[in-house]
């Protein structure tokens, strides 16, 4: 009998690292129901008893052994298969995908969002003012009386002699205080307009107004809050700087420069080698005009400033022309996504 | 506004360079906008004498000088020129040289001859008689024998100087002028700032003897004071005079007329020079014009005057646009022997309003505008005075008319250091404040935390504590201010609202269905509005107007986003960009009932499609893709504007609302902007939108038992809808029926003429049991009963 399992093993092996019978047929013929294997523990019984339990362990081991290298084999064998059914399955891959291209958002809505970004985590919040405005509140209100200069520094079209287009988002300022009292932190995106038009002016574009009114506010936290904003919508490093400057709503005015993001501060053509480009103004809210919106000036104080989102947008990404932004050209458009 | 350099250093002594003095200057807020350098263009051109002439060997027209350049040595130069001589000084190019127009001039052979540079003529120094005598000859410039021989010529022309252009900021009228800025400059340096000169001897003329002055329009004119000139001689004025007036762009003209302009570049003070001869009745009266007046100006204008012009008249007639322009008659003549110098403070708004009214602008003018205080008459007129001693030009009149219903006061304001700390978020040490605020001459002193400034006259625009601040901090530097973030602020949510979040979410929505954003201008032109308003449609043409437009081209506000985006869309099928996806979010506005009220103002969303593969499915498409994003659907009406094809639009029916429409345009809008193509339009009432995105819903549970699926071929009239059939299978196949699809359509030559037909897909299903297929049959039986005798629709055969 011994003799008999050894001839098995051997047959078996042979047979395997020969190929000469198909797999499934191997397995029939030596684990089926009447293969070799079942034979043999039939056999069984023509042994003595006291050698049938140690010659029976020595046949299911040898079964084992050969039972494992038989599933091997079949492994083997359908990896063989899967690969070649892969070999034979390609494509091109670099032909282009299948579906519609996306659009993409209007430059000045990107920026407009980072903006307001930057100052929403600040605890800011947005609010909408109209477009066609009272002379009151884009003037009058804001500290700037009928016979002030500075109803020249804008052009502004006149609808009749009392409305007309706003000439900045500051009037946001007055009718956000006036109906939500204070302390108060908003900012006012939207279209203004001046009577301009050139490669660097528009008659209409966009402004972004920022106010804050607390009890204790100072110059120092408006800086601050500006470092926020330019290192969020330039890069990390952008610095900020405050000069001074004049608006009759503000007091002290700064005019806000940053550091160039093309150059980081050494001169070149875009900051026209002063490092330094002139980004917004600001300064503190000037008692009239919180007076004008019944807030007691000795109970608080607060911030403004206003940017222009055009500006921001050409010096981000570098467009030389600001008509480009209006053209609507789909290949200037659909650069920004 | 210019200003000389060395003008400001009769002021203050100065150890800066121009480019230190510039950023000095820029840090305390007067902006540099451009620092001149007169000599710029014209290096190392000297004067230079002619030691030896001699005949060039081999040109007849040639001579070959020997030149003594002073510290730059000696040298050859070949010249053509015949007016030069032996001993003669002229200016010589260098080798390496530049002149004015940037021609460089170098060293080189002429007919074999080395010529170590070229001996230039006043013409190609860009000068004429009236900058060097001799420079309008024809040949070279011969100068004053006795000239400095190795001097640069833009040193002898007084062109080696600095001319700092300033931007002054509208809150300080008090720097307009050479010595409001040294002001600026001593203050910002810490050195002493100069007085200047404002003595004068008097006459034994009076001064009433040439002129009594009435102000009637003290409103209009709160300070006016009147001196008088008499036994003048007009000459030329001095060279230094001259000098600082070229400087600032001004021409000399005489002493007299050269005096006023230097006291208005000095001091900032407007002033007029009348001949006295021609004040009738030796009287200056202030008034208002009166209705019908005229005046014909220096520059010979004849103006109609009106009752809100300000004037200045004799006894009879306007003699003076008051701050404006003189009277061509009362205006300084070679002969004249006897002057009034005016000096006032007008109002700003007044001279503004006349002079725009008029059209007559004048340096005089154009400094009224920005405002002048009322400190300023009597000091300019002083220095005109003491001006006309140092020249010699004339005897002052013994005293001055002075009619001020306004005089210069010094205010004395008190603020807190503790109030000013707070407010810029920075301690400035008192020691520094003292300083600083002395240096800016508002005398300061403190006690107890308190401030007492007292404000100098032409510092009018100083009124409040923060004005304070703002000197201090400007004065001390920027620089100095630490950022902080809302340190002792209240904490605030912050943040965007459901409906910001939303108009968000729509561009985005937009975007990732392939669509452009576009911005577009809110004002159009009537033009526009009535190639789209085919309907004749008052909502279109009711407009807000500008009253200023820049042109026809924006001229109302718009009524509707088409005309942008076909503006848009005109732009790109010009550029061969045949395609494209475009939106546009914005406000429309529609007038009030009167101009005086503000119009409404609608956010709206215009969709615009054009291009290959484009339909009214593919916009109909977008929209439910948009509205689906909102949780919300859509049902088509009929209805739509004009400017659609009639039988291709449809209106947006939802939630009880039509939020908006959509259709083809109709050819006559695509014709009428010139496109020649198909284009498809959307307009969505965006406050409707938002106001019904996200309606509430609870979850629905997952079925537990199979559908049924059933596919119907139907057969139908062309005309008969998609709805009429899938609301009737909806209502015959009751709550067994989860859903109706079409999922084919065909119209064609397989199909009987008038016909359509559809595949539409049902699915059955019972929510507490699985549905027998009899059952469903059973209900499509009476489904198709149903279409057929309702809408003559019938099984395919």
């Amino acid at each position: 009998m011994k003799e008999k399992l050894k001839q098995i093993r051997e047959n078996f092996q042979k047979a395997l690292r020969e190929g000469a019978e198909q797999l499934s047929q191997l397995r029939v013929k030596y684990f089926g129901k009447n293969g070799v294997f079942t034979e043999l523990m039939k056999n069984l019984k023509n042994l003595p008893p006291e050698e049938r339990p140690a010659f029976g362990k020595e046949v299911n081991q040898v079964k084992a052994e050969l039972e494992g290298a038989l599933s091997e084999a079949e492994q083997a064998e359908l990896r063989r298969k899967r690969e070649q059914e892969l070999s034979e399955d390609r494509l091109d891959v670099t032909l282009p995908g299948v579906g519609r291209k996306t659009g993409s958002l209007h430059p000045l809505t990107l920026v407009k969002n980072q903006v307001l970004d930057a100052f929403l985590g600040l605890g800011f919040e947005i609010y909408d003012g109209p477009e066609v405005e009272y002379d009151y509140y884009s003037f009058e209100a804001l500290n700037i009386p009928k016979d002030h200069p500075a109803r020249d520094m804008q052009d502004t079209f006149y609808i009749t002699d009392n409305v007309l287009l706003r000439p900045h988002t500051s009037p946001a300022q007055i009718r956000a205080m006036q109906k939500k009292g204070v302390p108060i932190r908003i900012l006012c995106p939207g279209k203004v307009f001046r009577a301009d038009d050139d490669a660097t002016h528009s008659p209409m574009f966009h402004q972004i107004e920022g106010l804050a009114v607390e009890k204790d506010i100072s110059l120092a936290d408006l800086k601050g809050v500006l470092e926020v904003f330019a290192t969020t919508v330039f890069d990390k490093s952008t610095k900020v700087r405050f000069r001074p400057s004049f608006f009759p709503f503000t007091e002290p005015s700064v005019e806000v420069d940053v550091s160039c993001s093309m150059c980081h501060g050494k001169g070149c053509r875009l900051c026209k080698g002063t490092g330094w480009i002139e980004i917004l103004g600001a300064g503190m809210v000037h008692r009239n005009v919180l007076k004008n919106c019944g807030v007691d000036p000795d109970a608080y104080r607060g911030f403004a400033f206003g940017l222009g989102i055009e500006r921001v947008t050409m010096i981000k990404y570098g467009i030389p022309d600001m008509r480009l932004l209006f053209e609507n050209d789909v290949r200037f458009l659909k650069q920004f996504i | 506004m210019r200003v000389p350099f060395l003008w400001l250093k009769d002021y203050v002594d100065i150890d800066l360079s121009a480019e230190e003095l510039a950023a000095k200057l820029f840090s305390c807020g007067f902006e540099v906008e451009e620092l001149i350098y007169l000599g710029a263009e014209m290096d190392r051109i000297v004067t230079a004498r002619i030691v030896k002439l001699e005949k060039h060997p081999d040109a007849d027209k040639l001579q070959i000088c020997q030149m003594d350049c002073g510290r730059y040595g000696a040298c050859q130069i070949v010249t053509g020129a015949t007016n030069v001589f032996e001993g003669a000084v002229v200016p010589a190019c260098l080798d390496k040289s530049t002149l004015p127009g940037g021609r460089k001039i170098t060293a080189g052979k002429l007919r074999g001859v080395l010529s170590e540079g070229m001996l230039c003529s006043g013409e190609e120094l860009k000068i004429t008689d009236a900058d060097i005598p001799g420079a309008s000859v024809d040949g070279i410039l011969i100068l004053d024998p006795k000239t400095p021989l190795g001097v640069e010529m833009r040193e002898i022309l007084g062109l080696d100087e600095y001319v700092f252009d300033i931007g002054v900021t509208a809150n300080r009228p008090d720097c307009q002028s050479v010595y409001g800025i040294a002001r600026e400059v001593a203050a910002v340096l810490g050195k002493p700032l100069k007085e200047p000169a404002l003595d004068f001897a008097e006459g034994e003329t009076p001064i009433e003897k040439l002129v009594k002055v009435r102000v009637e329009a003290e409103d209009l004119c709160p300070r006016y004071l009147a001196g008088g000139v008499t036994d003048i001689r007009i000459a030329p004025s001095p060279a230094w005079m001259q000098k600082r007036l070229k400087l600032c762009g001004l021409r000399a003209i005489n002493n007299i007329v050269d005096i006023t302009n230097f006291v208005l570049l000095e001091l900032g003070q407007p002033m007029h020079a009348f001949d006295e001869r021609e004040l009738t009745d030796r009287q200056i009266v202030v008034r208002r014009a009166k209705e019908g007046e005229h005046i014909v100006t220096l520059d010979g204008k004849d103006s109609q005057l009106n009752e809100n012009m300000l004037v200045i008249c004799d006894a009879k007639k306007p003699v003076a646009l008051a701050g404006i322009m003189g009277g061509l008659e009362s205006g300084i003549k070679p002969d004249t022997a006897a002057v009034v110098f005016e000096s006032a403070r007008f109002k700003r708004d007044s001279i503004r309003k006349t002079s725009k009214a008029l059209g007559i602008r004048s340096d005089s003018s154009a400094r009224y505008e920005k405002g002048v205080d009322s400190f300023s008459p009597e000091f300019g007129l002083k220095r005109a005075l003491h001006l006309i001693c140092e020249l010699g030009c004339g005897k002052v009149a013994k005293g001055i008319e002075d009619r001020s219903a306004l005089r210069p006061e010094v205010r004395t304001l008190k603020a807190n250091k503790a109030d000013i700390d707070a407010l810029l978020g920075l301690e400035i040490p008192l020691k520094d404040t003292l300083r600083i605020l002395n240096g800016l001459q508002i005398e300061t002193s403190e006690k107890g935390g308190v401030l007492t400034c007292r404000i100098p006259p032409w510092r009018e625009d100083l009124e409040d504590y923060p004005d304070i601040a703002e000197e201090m901090i400007r004065m001390y530097g920027y620089d100095h201010l630490h950022s902080t973030l809302l340190a002792k602020a209240q904490v605030a949510p912050g943040g965007r609202t459901q409906e910001q979040k939303n108009m968000d979410r729509l561009k985005e929505d937009l975007r990732y269905q392939g669509l452009h954003e576009i911005v577009s201008y809110a004002f159009i032109s009537k033009e526009e509005i009535g190639k789209i308003n085919l309907g004749g449609e008052e909502k279109f043409s009711r407009t807000v107007e500008l009253l200023n437009p820049l042109s026809e081209d924006i001229a109302v506000m718009r009524t509707t986003m088409l005309c942008g985006l076909l503006e848009a869309a005109s732009v790109n099928l010009s550029r061969k960009v045949e395609a494209g996806r475009l939106f546009e979010t914005g406000r429309i506005f529609l007038p009030k009932e009167s101009a005086e009220e503000l119009p409404e103002e609608k956010e709206r969303l215009g969709i615009l499609l054009f291009g290959e593969g484009e339909s009214f499915f593919t916009l109909k498409g977008i929209l439910e893709n948009l509205f689906a994003d909102f949780g919300l659907t859509f049902e088509c009406r009929a209805g739509g504007e004009a400017y659609f094809h009639p039988h291709k639009k449809a209106e947006i029916f939802c939630k009880g609302l039509v939020m908006g429409s959509f259709g083809e345009l109709h050819p006559d809008v695509t014709d009428a902007f010139d496109l020649k193509k198909k284009l498809w339009y959307a307009e969505i009432d965006l406050e409707a939108l938002n106001e019904r995105a996200f309606p509430k819903f609870v979850y629905k549970n997952l079925p537990k038992f199979p559908a049924i699926e059933r596919d119907l071929a139907l057969v139908a009239d062309e005309e008969v809808s998609c709805k009429a059939i899938t609301d009737l299978i909806r209502k015959q196949g009751g709550g067994m029926l989860e859903e109706v699809t079409l999922f084919d359509l065909y119209q064609g030559d397989r199909i009987e003429k008038g016909k359509k037909s559809m595949a539409f897909r049902l699915s059955f299903r019972a929510e507490d049991r699985t549905l027998k297929v009899e059952e469903a049959d059973q209900i499509i039986q009476g489904i198709l009963a149903q279409l057929t005798k309702k809408l003559n629709v019938t099984l395919r055969a």
